[in-house]
C-alpha cells in the first residue's frame, strides 16, 4: 500500500507523541504531580495511529480506560490532556475527568471510558447518528481483550451488523487483563474469529506494525463509509509497562516475553524501515523527536503552572438544567 | 431543530373549557410520541417490538402490536422504520448506543418495557447516561428518554413488577417523573423528551387504562413540580404514581369522617418538589407516605428525611410511610393484593396518627 508522504510523517510524528507523553506522564505520575491512576499503552501506538490515521474530526472514536493514545492519534491537545491528568482547571474536562475520562468533543473523541467494554455502544451510537442524519462518518470503538468477555460488546456488534452501521470495532489484544493473561479469560483461538457470529468481516493485525495497521484499517473504513458495515480488527499487541503505573508486570509475566515483544517496537521498527526505503530521511525523523519533545515538556509546564479548579466546579455540570439542586447535607 | 414552543401546563390540569377529550393513558401517551416525533425530527424511538415484525415489510407485516402496552402502535406508518427502530432484546446496548446518539446529536427515546429491564442496561444509565456530562468536564448533554412500566397489581409476578423509584432518583445525573393519569403523561412525557438530561418516565401499568381529560393542544409540565389534588387541614397524604390513586380514595373515605386530607402527587422523583409537601406538612402537621416500593431506603424514606430535617417544628405526630412490605412482589392475586398500600391501610394509619382509634 502507497502512503502519502505528509501521512507518512503523521504516522511517525503521532506514534512518538503518544511514547513522549506516557513516558513524561510517567515520571510525573511517580512524583507525584498526576492525581490519580495513569494506565499507559506504550508498545500500542501502532494501533490507534493506523487507525486513526484515516479519520476526519466528523468521525468518532470510543475509548478505554488506556485512551491516551487514542486521544493523540484522534487529535487532541496534549497540554490540556497532561493538564486534567493533574487535576487542573485547565484541562479538557475542567480537572473533573482525570485520566480515565478524557473527551474532547470537538475532535470526535467520545471520552475515555473506566468500564470496561461501556464505551463500545457508544461509539454504536456515534455510528447511529452519523446514519440518520445521511453523514459519512463513521464510529470507532477501541476495547482490549479483556472487554470481550463483557455482554455489551456481543450486544453492541451484533447491533451494529443488523443494522449494518459504519463502525470499526478495534480490539487492542495486549494479552492481558490487567493480570489475567488472555488465553485464560479468552475462550477460541483469535478474537477475529468472533466476527464469523455476526456475519462481518473479522481481521487479525500486527498492532506492532503501523503499516499492517494502516492498511488493514484503510479497507474497513472504506467498507464503513461505503455502508458495507461493521469490521471487527484484531489488533495483536503488548503494553510494556503493568495494568497502571504502580503495577509490576513481571509478577505474572516474563521477561522473556517482554522482551520479544519490545524487539518489534513499532517506532524504531518504522524508522528503520523508512530509512532504509528511503522513504524518510533519519534527520526528519530526528527534527520530529525533538519537536515532539519540546511539545511534550511544554504540556508539563502548563499543567504545573495552571491552576486547579475551584470548589464551586463540584456542583456544576451535573445537569444542564435541575429544578431543585440538592445540597450535600453536613 | 425544535419547532414552535407549546406552552407549559399547570400541573394541576387544564381547567374547564379548553378544547380537548376523555382519553385513556396509554392513548395519551402514543400522541405524545406521535407530537414529538413530528415536532423535532432528530427525535426517534428504538425498543423490543417499538414497531414489531420488523423486517418483514416483504410479507406486508408492519407494525404487528407496538409492543406489548401498544404505547408505540400506529407510529411506524407515518414515522417509518428509520425513527420507529425494533431492536434485538439488548437493553445494554440499546441505552449504551442512545447514549453514543444523543452525544453526537440525536435525542433518542428507548422503551424499555418493563421498569425491571432498567437494571439489565443499569451500568449504561450509571457510569454512561448520568455521568459523561459531568466527568466531561459539561462538553457535552445527554438528551435520551426512557420510558418504562413500572408497579404490581396485574399479575406480571415478581420480575415485572418493580417501583424502584429511589434507585434511579439516588443517581446525580439522571432525572424520574412518574405520570399519574393522561393529563400528567402528556405534559411530562413531553418535557422529558424535550429534556436535555436523561429522563426516565415510568408508567404504572394500573394507571395504563385509567382515562382522563387531556386538551388537544400540545403542552408540557415542568419536571421537578408536584401537585395539590386535594385541599384539606388534618393530614398530608403525599402518593406518587398508582398510589396517588390510592390517596384519593383514602381522602374520600377519610371525608366522610370528617377528616380533611392534603393531598401531594410527588409527579416527579427527582427533581424532587421539596416545596409543595413541605408547605402541605406546616400546614397539617401530620405526613402519611404512600409508596408501593418496598420500604428501606425508598422514596418514602426519603421524603420522609426530608420533612425530617426540613419540618420537624411543625410535626404533630411521627412521620409515616405505608409502603409495600420487604418482600419481591408475589404472583398469585391475594398475596399480590396484600403487598400493594391500598386505601384501608391508608385510613388506618391516618386515623392512628389522628388518635381516632
Amino acid at each position: 500500500m502507497q502512503i502519502p508522504k505528509e501521512k507518512l510523517s503523521w504516522l511517525y510524528e503521532t506514534m512518538y507523541r503518544i511514547r513522549r507523553f506516557e513516558e513524561r506522564l510517567l515520571e510525573e505520575t511517580v512524583k507525584g504531580n498526576a492525581m490519580g491512576v495513569a494506565h499507559t499503552s506504550d508498545g500500542e501506538e501502532a494501533g490507534p495511529t493506523g487507525i486513526c490515521a484515516h479519520l476526519n474530526e466528523k468521525d468518532w472514536i470510543g475509548s478505554t480506560h488506556r485512551g491516551h493514545g487514542h486521544c493523540i492519534a484522534k487529535g487532541v491537545d496534549t497540554k490540556r490532556m497532561m493538564a486534567e491528568i493533574f487535576g487542573r482547571h485547565t484541562g479538557l474536562c475542567k480537572g473533573k475527568g482525570g485520566s480515565m475520562h478524557i473527551a474532547d468533543f470537538s475532535k470526535g473523541m467520545l471520552g475515555a471510558n473506566g468500564i470496561v467494554g461501556a464505551s463500545v455502544p457508544l461509539a454504536v451510537g456515534a455510528a447511529l447518528s452519523a446514519r440518520y442524519f445521511g453523514s459519512d462518518s463513521i464510529g470507532v470503538s477501541f476495547f482490549g481483550d479483556g472487554a470481550t468477555s463483557q455482554g455489551v460488546v456481543h450486544e453492541s456488534m451484533n447491533l451494529a451488523a443488523i443494522w449494518r452501521l459504519p463502525v470499526i470495532f478495534a480490539c487492542e489484544n495486549n494479552h492481558y487483563a490487567e493480570s489475567t493473561p488472555v488465553e485464560y479469560a479468552v475462550a477460541g483461538h483469535d478474537i477475529a474469529d468472533r466476527a464469523a457470529g455476526y456475519g462481518i468481516p473479522g481481521v487479525v493485525v500486527d498492532g506492532m506494525d503501523v503499516f499492517a495497521v494502516y492498511e488493514a484499517a484503510g479497507e474497513a473504513v472504506r467498507r464503513a463509509r461505503a455502508g458495507e458495515g461493521p469490521t471487527l480488527l484484531e489488533l495483536k499487541t503488548y503494553r510494556y509497562h503493568g495494568h497502571y503505573h504502580a503495577d509490576e508486570p513481571l509478577k505474572y509475566r516474563l521477561k522473556e516475553e517482554e522482551d520479544l515483544w519490545k524487539k518489534r517496537d513499532p517506532i524504531p521498527a518504522f524508522e528503520q524501515r523508512v530509512v532504509a526505503q528511503k522513504l524518510m530521511p533519519a534527520s526528519e525523523l530526528e527534527a520530529t523527536r525533538k519537536k515532539i519533545d519540546a511539545e511534550i515538556e511544554a504540556a508539563v509546564k502548563f499543567a504545573l503552572e495552571s491552576p486547579l479548579p475551584p470548589v464551586d466546579e463540584l456542583y456544576t455540570d451535573v445537569y444542564v438544567n435541575y429544578s431543585n439542586p440538592v445540597q450535600g447535607l453536613r | 431543530m425544535v419547532a414552535t414552543q407549546s406552552k407549559q401546563a399547570d400541573p394541576m390540569g387544564p381547567g374547564a373549557g379548553g378544547p380537548g377529550r376523555e382519553m385513556r393513558y396509554r392513548e395519551a401517551f402514543n400522541k405524545t410520541l406521535r407530537d414529538e416525533l413530528r415536532r423535532d425530527p432528530s427525535v426517534f424511538i428504538m425498543g423490543e417490538d417499538v414497531a414489531g415484525g420488523a423486517g418483514r415489510e416483504h410479507l406486508g407485516i408492519i407494525d404487528s402490536w407496538g409492543g406489548p402496552f401498544a404505547a408505540t402502535k400506529g407510529l411506524i406508518q407515518e414515522f417509518g422504520a428509520k425513527r420507529i427502530k425494533d431492536t434485538p432484546i439488548s437493553e445494554a446496548a440499546m441505552v449504551g448506543a442512545a447514549v453514543g446518539a444523543a452525544l453526537t446529536g440525536t435525542r433518542p427515546v428507548v422503551d424499555l418495557m418493563y421498569f425491571d429491564f432498567t437494571t439489565v442496561a443499569f451500568d449504561q444509565l450509571l457510569s454512561n447516561a448520568a455521568k459523561s456530562r459531568y466527568m466531561f468536564g459539561g462538553q457535552t448533554k445527554i438528551p435520551i428518554t426512557l420510558f418504562a412500566r413500572s408497579g404490581a397489581g396485574t399479575g406480571h409476578a415478581a420480575q415485572h413488577s418493580e417501583n424502584f423509584y429511589s434507585i434511579i432518583a439516588h443517581i446525580p445525573g439522571l432525572k424520574c417523573v412518574a405520570p399519574s393519569d393522561p393529563y400528567t403523561v402528556r405534559g411530562l412525557l413531553a418535557a422529558a423528551i424535550r429534556d436535555d438530561d436523561p429522563v426516565i418516565v415510568c408508567n404504572h401499568k394500573k394507571l395504563i387504562n385509567l382515562s382522563g381529560f387531556v386538551p388537544d393542544e400540545s403542552y408540557t409540565i415542568e419536571i421537578g413540580k408536584g401537585r395539590r389534588l386535594r385541599e384539606g387541614n388534618d393530614v398530608t397524604l403525599v402518593g406518587m404514581s398508582w398510589t396517588t390513586e390510592v390517596c384519593k380514595q383514602a381522602a374520600e373515605k377519610l371525608a366522610a369522617e370528617g377528616v380533611g386530607a392534603d393531598v401531594i402527587d410527588v409527579l416527579s422523583m427527582s427533581p424532587l418538589d421539596e416545596g409543595i409537601i413541605l408547605d402541605s406538612v406546616k400546614k397539617t402537621n401530620r405526613v402519611v407516605i404512600v409508596d408501593e416500593d418496598t420500604p428501606r431506603c425508598s422514596m418514602a424514606s426519603e421524603i420522609a428525611a426530608v420533612i425530617a430535617d426540613q419540618a420537624f417544628d411543625y410535626l404533630d405526630a411521627p412521620v409515616k410511610r405505608v409502603t409495600g412490605p420487604h418482600t419481591p412482589v408475589p404472583y398469585s392475586r391475594p398475596l399480590e393484593t396484600a403487598f400493594i398500600p391500598d386505601a384501608a391501610a391508608v385510613v388506618g394509619t391516618t386515623k392512628k396518627l389522628l388518635g381516632l382509634e
